[in-house]
C-alpha cells in the first residue's frame, strides 16, 4: 500500500517522464497554450535551431493580449500590435499549430478558452506563456504559467523541466454570506498569507465553500493563485467539474468520456494526504473585499479603512505603505467605501465568464452609470459574448451605460487601447493593481463583479450588498 | 546563452520588496517580437520622468550605477506576470546577476534561461550587500559562480548555493532544450505508454 497523496502528487507522478541525476523532472505536457505575445520569439528560436514543434496536435493558439476590443471589422490601428498578431498568424501557419483568429466567434482570452472548448481537462498538465495559466487548475489539471525559452522548449520537446514544489492546502469551510464571491474569497486569502504566501508551493483549495462554487468561481480562486506567489492553484475535480466537461468541442464523447471520469475521479487527494503547509479560513467570516494599494495583498473588506503606515514598525515597510498611499491618493485611516471611481473594468481572465456578467447585470438592471464614470464590460471571449447577448444581458448593460465590448485581455494590463490615464481610479474585475499595470499613473481597485458593477452605478467604491434586492 | 563563470561588477542597490515585473519592464513595452532592445525600457517608471527625461534620484541613472551588472534587493523579486522581457530587458541594460532574499518562482526560472545568475541570502546578509552596494565607486563585487562565492569590497567571501543542473548549464552556456532532446528515447516512450493507457486522451484538431 503506498502512502496517501495529493492531487498535486498523483497529477505529477503520471508525466514523470525521466528524472535527472540532481532530482529535476523531465515533465510531459499535454496541453500548451499560446499567444501573440509571448510566443514569437520562441518559434523564432525554433526556427533558427531548425527544429520541429513536436506536438501541433496538443497545441492551440490565440489572439488576446494586443487586440482591440472595439469595432473588429476596422484594421488593427497601433503597427506593433498588428505585427504581433500578424507574426503569431504567419507562425501558426508555417508550423501548423490550431489557431482561433481574431474573426472567429471562438477567439477569446486564452484560460477563458482553454476549459470553454474542453481543451483544458482534468489531470492533464497545461503551460502558457502567461502566469494567469493558473486559472485552469479549476479543472483539476496542474497548470502553470512559464517565460518564453519554456515556451519554445516545450513546442521542441512537450516537456519542462521542473523540480517538484511543496504541497499546500487551503480550506475554505462553512458556507458564504449572501452577496459573497469567488472574488471576495480568493482576495481575503492573498490578504492572509501575502504576495509570496505560496513562493514554492502548488496550492490545493479546498473545503465546503470550495465545493460549493462553480466552475467560474472555482477559475477565480485558481487565476489568482500566482499573486499568492504558488506556481499554480488546483481544486479536486468532481461531478460539477465532469459536468461542466460533458459535450465541450474538445472533450472526450460517449465511452470515452466515461472512461475519462473513471480516471479523473481517481485523481483527488487522498484520506490522510500530508500537505507541508495548511491554512484554514471560515467562509462565513469573509465580506466583500477589495485592495486599496499597488500589491494584491493590500486587502480590506469593503467596510474596512485603509491602514496607516505609523502602524507599521519595519521601516522598510512603512515606506511602502507611504508610497503606496501617496500613489493611490488615499489617506490613513480613511473608509475605503465612497471614494470615487473614474472607470470601471468588468473583464480579464480572472472575471469575464458568463457568471461574471451576470452577476454585475443583477446590479446594472434598471440602473444607470453614473455621471463622468466610463464603465467597460468586456466579454472573456467570443462565445461568453454571444451567450451573453442571448440572455439579453448586452440590452441591460447598454441601458444602464456601460460600453458593450469585444472580447480580450483589454484594460487589464492596457496592451491594447484600453488603458487608465494618469492619476485615473478604477474598479476593476482583475487580477493586478500594480503601479501602472492598467495605464502609466492610473490606480487600481480589485473587486468582485457585482461590487464593480456597484461602483459604477453610484460612482463610489459600494457595498453591493447594499444594491442587491 | 552567454557562459557565466565570473563577474567582477557594480552592485546597484534596490532596496525595495515585490519588484513586480511590471515594474521592470510594463506591458507597453511588450510589443517586440525581439529579445533584445528592451534595456533603454527597463525599469521605465523608476527610471524615467512624465516628460521622458531621466529622474535624477533613480539609482540606475547615477553614478556608478549606470554601469551596474548586479542589483541587490529584497524580497519576491521578479513577482507578477511570467514575462521573460523582464529577463531580458535586464540583460539588455547589462545586469547579469540579482541578489535577494527571496525571487518569485518564475522569474526565477527565467533568469537561468537567459544566463542571469540569480541568487538566494538570507536577508541579514543581503542588507549587509546592500551597504556595500551603497559604497559608490566602491561597490564594485565579485561572484564567482564555479566556487559558488560572492567576494565583497573588503574580500570577504559569502557562500551560495546553487542547483547543480542550473550550475553546469550556466557555466557552460548549454541550451537545455539540448540536453532533453538527448533523453528523447524516454519522451517517445512516455508517449507510447499514454496512447496504450489512456486511448481517450483527446488530440487538438480543428475541422477547417
Amino acid at each position: 500500500m503506498s502512502s496517501p497523496r495529493t492531487l498535486f502528487d498523483k497529477i505529477w507522478a503520471s508525466h514523470v517522464v525521466d528524472t535527472l541525476p540532481d532530482g529535476t523532472a523531465i515533465l510531459y505536457i499535454d496541453r500548451h497554450l499560446l499567444h501573440e505575445v509571448t510566443s514569437p520569439q520562441a518559434f523564432e528560436g525554433l526556427r533558427l535551431a531548425g527544429r520541429k514543434l513536436r506536438h501541433p496536435d496538443a497545441t492551440i493558439a490565440v489572439v488576446d493580449h494586443n487586440v482591440p476590443t472595439s469595432d473588429r471589422t476596422k484594421p488593427i490601428e497601433e503597427p506593433e500590435s498588428r505585427n504581433q498578431i500578424e507574426t503569431l498568424e504567419r507562425n501558426v501557419k508555417e508550423f501548423g499549430v490550431p489557431y482561433f483568429p481574431l474573426l472567429s466567434a471562438s477567439q477569446g482570452i486564452v484560460h477563458v478558452v482553454g476549459p470553454e472548448q474542453g481543451i483544458s481537462l482534468p489531470g492533464m498538465t497545461i503551460v502558457c506563456g502567461d502566469s494567469h495559466t493558473s486559472t485552469h487548475g479549476a479543472m483539476g489539471s496542474l497548470a502553470f504559467g512559464i517565460g518564453t525559452s519554456e515556451v519554445e522548449h516545450v513546442m521542441a520537446t512537450q516537456t519542462i523541466l521542473q523540480k517538484p514544489a511543496k504541497n499546500m492546502r487551503i480550506s475554505v469551510d462553512g458556507e458564504l454570506t449572501p452577496g459573497v464571491t469567488a472574488k471576495d474569497v480568493v482576495l481575503a486569502i492573498i490578504g492572509k498569507i501575502g504576495t509570496a504566501g505560496g513562493t514554492g508551493h502548488v496550492i490545493e483549495f479546498a473545503g465546503s465553500a470550495i465545493r460549493g462554487l462553480d466552475m467560474a468561481g472555482r477559475m477565480t480562486v485558481c487565476n489568482m493563485a500566482i499573486e499568492a506567489g504558488a506556481r499554480a492553484g488546483l481544486i479536486a475535480p468532481d461531478d460539477t467539474t465532469f459536468d461542466y466537461v460533458r459535450g465541450r468541442r474538445f472533450a472526450p464523447k460517449g465511452a470515452d468520456f466515461d472512461a475519462a471520469v473513471d480516471y479523473w475521479r481517481t485523481l483527488p487527494s487522498d484520506e490522510g494526504a500530508v500537505y507541508d503547509t495548511e491554512i484554514a479560513l471560515r467562509a462565513e467570516e469573509i465580506e466583500p473585499c477589495l485592495t486599496w494599494g499597488t500589491s494584491p495583498e493590500t486587502v480590506l473588506p469593503i467596510s474596512g479603512t485603509v491602514p496607516d503606515p505609523a502602524s507599521e514598525t519595519d521601516e522598510a515597510k512603512r515606506a511602502q505603505l507611504q508610497r503606496m498611499l501617496d500613489y493611490m491618493d488615499l489617506k490613513a485611516g480613511q473608509k475605503i467605501a465612497g471614494t470615487p471611481v473614474d472607470v470601471v473594468f468588468i473583464g480579464s481572465c480572472t472575471n469575464s465568464r458568463i457568471e461574471d456578467l451576470r452577476a454585475a447585470a443583477v446590479i446594472a438592471t434598471g440602473r444607470k452609470v453614473a455621471h463622468d464614470v466610463r464603465a467597460m464590460i468586456v466579454p472573456g471571449s467570443g462565445l461568453v459574448k454571444a451567450q451573453a447577448e442571448q440572455e439579453g444581458l448586452d440590452r441591460i448593460f447598454l441601458d444602464a451605460g456601460f460600453e458593450w465590448r469585444e472580447a480580450g485581455c483589454s484594460m487589464c494590463l492596457g496592451m491594447n487601447p484600453d488603458r487608465l490615464t494618469p492619476g485615473q481610479r478604477c474598479a476593476s474585475t482583475s487580477n493586478r493593481n500594480f503601479e501602472g499595470r492598467q495605464g502609466p499613473g492610473g490606480r487600481t481597485h480589485l473587486l468582485s463583479p457585482a461590487m464593480a458593477a456597484a461602483a459604477a452605478v453610484t460612482g463610489v467604491l459600494t457595498d453591493a450588498r447594499e444594491l442587491a434586492v | 546563452m552567454e557562459k557565466f563563470t565570473t563577474l567582477s561588477a557594480v552592485a546597484a542597490p534596490l532596496p525595495e520588496a515585490n519588484i513586480d515585473t511590471d515594474k521592470i519592464i510594463p506591458a507597453r513595452f511588450l510589443k517586440t517580437t525581439k529579445r533584445t532592445g528592451l534595456g533603454v525600457h527597463a525599469f521605465d517608471s523608476m527610471r524615467y520622468r512624465e516628460d521622458g527625461s531621466e529622474n535624477p534620484d533613480f539609482i540606475l541613472n547615477r553614478e556608478p550605477y549606470r554601469k551596474a551588472e548586479i542589483l541587490i534587493a529584497h524580497e519576491n523579486f521578479g513577482c507578477g506576470s511570467s514575462r521573460e522581457h523582464a529577463p531580458w530587458a535586464l540583460l539588455d541594460f547589462g545586469i547579469r546577476c540579482v541578489i535577494a532574499p527571496s525571487f518569485a518562482d518564475i522569474f526565477f526560472n527565467n533568469s537561468f534561461k537567459n544566463g542571469i545568475l540569480p541568487i538566494r541570502l538570507p536577508r541579514d546578509i543581503c542588507d549587509a550587500l546592500m551597504q556595500d552596494a551603497q559604497m559608490g565607486a566602491n561597490s564594485r563585487i565579485t561572484v564567482d559562480l564555479a566556487r559558488q562565492v560572492i567576494i565583497r569590497p573588503d574580500g570577504a567571501e559569502i557562500p551560495f548555493d546553487i542547483d547543480p543542473f542550473r550550475k553546469h548549464l550556466m557555466l557552460e552556456g548549454l541550451d537545455d532544450i539540448d540536453q532533453t532532446l538527448k533523453r528523447e528515447n524516454a519522451i517517445e516512450t512516455f508517449e507510447t505508454n499514454r496512447k496504450k493507457d489512456e486511448p481517450w486522451f483527446p488530440s487538438i484538431e480543428l475541422d477547417d
